[in-house]
């Protein structure tokens, strides 16, 4: 790992001083080996930037931000932070011509609890978008069923789903991590931040509340979540957002076709399209199977 | 004795339906000028096409107290504007399946294509959803306290 920090710095550097970008997006260190936070660098504080299996957290959301500037930044992407990348430059919230991508290797990332949640169901080790890479022999993690959970608790009564959601949904203290961190929601002015809606606060009761929240949040990105795992990785309360966003997932592809979200930067969202043939809205009832 | 009376008075269900300008919203009409009933509960919202309908606007009705949501719209095909229930199709069928995997009652919520000249089958499909919903018993789990009066 400490020889690919060397090679990536090194071509950061070449890259900052013959004037091809002016800034970089990485990773920057803290007190611990687990606290590492993405930070843009230039060419005077790059030697802050770290690259180590703690550098988890997905790069691609801040361009939205970062490539309004002027100049050019380098990012940092891991393979599967292309996808977000391409799933941005397909709603043109990133101006390409402002980033230079370096794909970094990956061969799995952790967190103070070890492995991240998304790295077991890691999407491989092939970039989707790089103008450069940096090669290294890392094997990345085995893949699991991504849908296991999701089958499981289809599997169950729908009092039982709701107890669970219940159980896990009112844990959440509306801090908005998970939106913020989300590479798809890149709305400018976002359907929760009205004040007039009256519901914006957490309440301290048993309400559905939360549950809108987080059904809309995962609706939002339907057909656009690249299942990057962001949002159950910074959820403070820890819950496990990922399978609201992997239950549309599964849906779409049974019902719309197979769709990976990023994978090419010219696809066509399964929402915003449709066929003459499409099912009809009753259809999850019927399968459903369960009262 | 207040509350023993409101206690056996007969539940009525609050269903709020959203139809489409074009269709359903014509087949309503009809249904009235023909003289078919369909019950009172039933609160149209007329909206300009069914994709008109943010799956916000559905969740929105419960929260504030909505037994059950019914959307109508065009069938297939003769969307006024072309495509615009192709598009509601598809999110309908999304946002009900999540609902369906947050526990929710699925026969408290939708979707029936209802064109103009079926004021029939407006009637028919409003009385058998308010049956429905009536006999599910009140919306207890879509709810938001703080929106009740």
């Amino acid at each position: 790992m400490q020889r690919i920090e060397a090679e990536i710095k090194e071509k950061c550097r070449k890259l900052l001083q013959d004037g091809t970008v002016d800034r970089v997006i990485g990773w920057t260190g803290g007190l611990f080996d687990y606290d590492t936070a993405p930070q843009v660098f230039t060419a005077e504080t790059l030697d802050n930037m770290v690259y180590t299996e703690y550098c988890g957290a997905n790069l691609s959301k801040y361009l939205a931000a970062e490539t309004k500037k002027d100049g050019r930044i380098l990012a940092l992407l891991k393979p599967c932070d292309t996808y977000s990348f391409n799933q941005l430059l397909l709603e043109n919230r990133i101006r390409r011509e402002h980033v230079y991508v370096l794909g970094v290797p990956c061969g799995g990332m952790k967190d103070e609890n070890g492995q991240l949640l998304k790295c077991s169901t890691c999407k491989g080790n092939e970039w989707k978008a790089a103008d450069d890479t940096v090669a290294a022999d890392l094997k990345v993690p085995e893949a699991g069923d991504r849908f296991e959970l999701i089958d499981r608790l289809n599997a169950m009564t729908s009092a039982e789903r709701f107890s669970f959601w219940r159980e896990e949904l009112s844990k959440c203290i509306r801090c908005n991590a998970c939106r913020n961190v989300c590479p798809a929601c890149t709305c400018i002015k976002c359907v929760f931040d009205n004040a007039a809606s009256g519901v914006a606060s957490k309440a301290n009761t048993d309400t559905f509340e939360e549950n809108m929240f987080h059904i809309i949040r995962a609706f939002h990105v339907a057909g656009r979540c690249t299942d990057c795992g962001e949002c159950s990785r910074v959820c403070p309360q820890g819950i496990p957002l990922h399978l609201l966003n992997r239950k549309f997932i599964k849906e779409i592809n049974e019902l719309y076709g197979e769709y990976q979200a990023g994978e090419a930067a010219d696809s066509r969202p399964p929402l915003a399209d449709f066929t003459k043939e499409d099912a009809e809205p009753g259809v999850v009832y019927e399968r459903g199977g369960h009262a | 004795m207040q509350i023993e009376e409101k206690n056996q008075e007969e539940f009525r269900p609050k269903i709020v339906a959203f139809c489409c300008n074009w269709c359903s919203y014509a087949g309503a009409d009809l249904a009235g000028s023909s003289r078919a009933s369909y019950p009172a509960d039933v609160k149209i919202i007329r909206v300009p096409c069914s994709c008109r309908v943010n799956p916000l606007f559905i969740l929105r009705a419960f929260e504030r107290g909505a037994d059950g949501v019914i959307l109508a719209g065009c069938h297939p095909g003769d969307c006024h504007y072309s495509t615009g229930n192709y598009y509601a199709r598809r999110r309908m069928t999304m946002l009900f399946s999540m609902l369906d995997f947050l526990g929710v009652e699925k026969e408290r919520t939708r979707v029936e294509w209802i064109s103009a000249a079926e004021g029939a089958k407006f009637s028919a499909t409003m009385n058998e959803f308010v049956q429905t919903v009536k006999s599910l018993g009140p919306n207890r789990k879509l709810r938001d306290l703080r929106c009740r009066e």
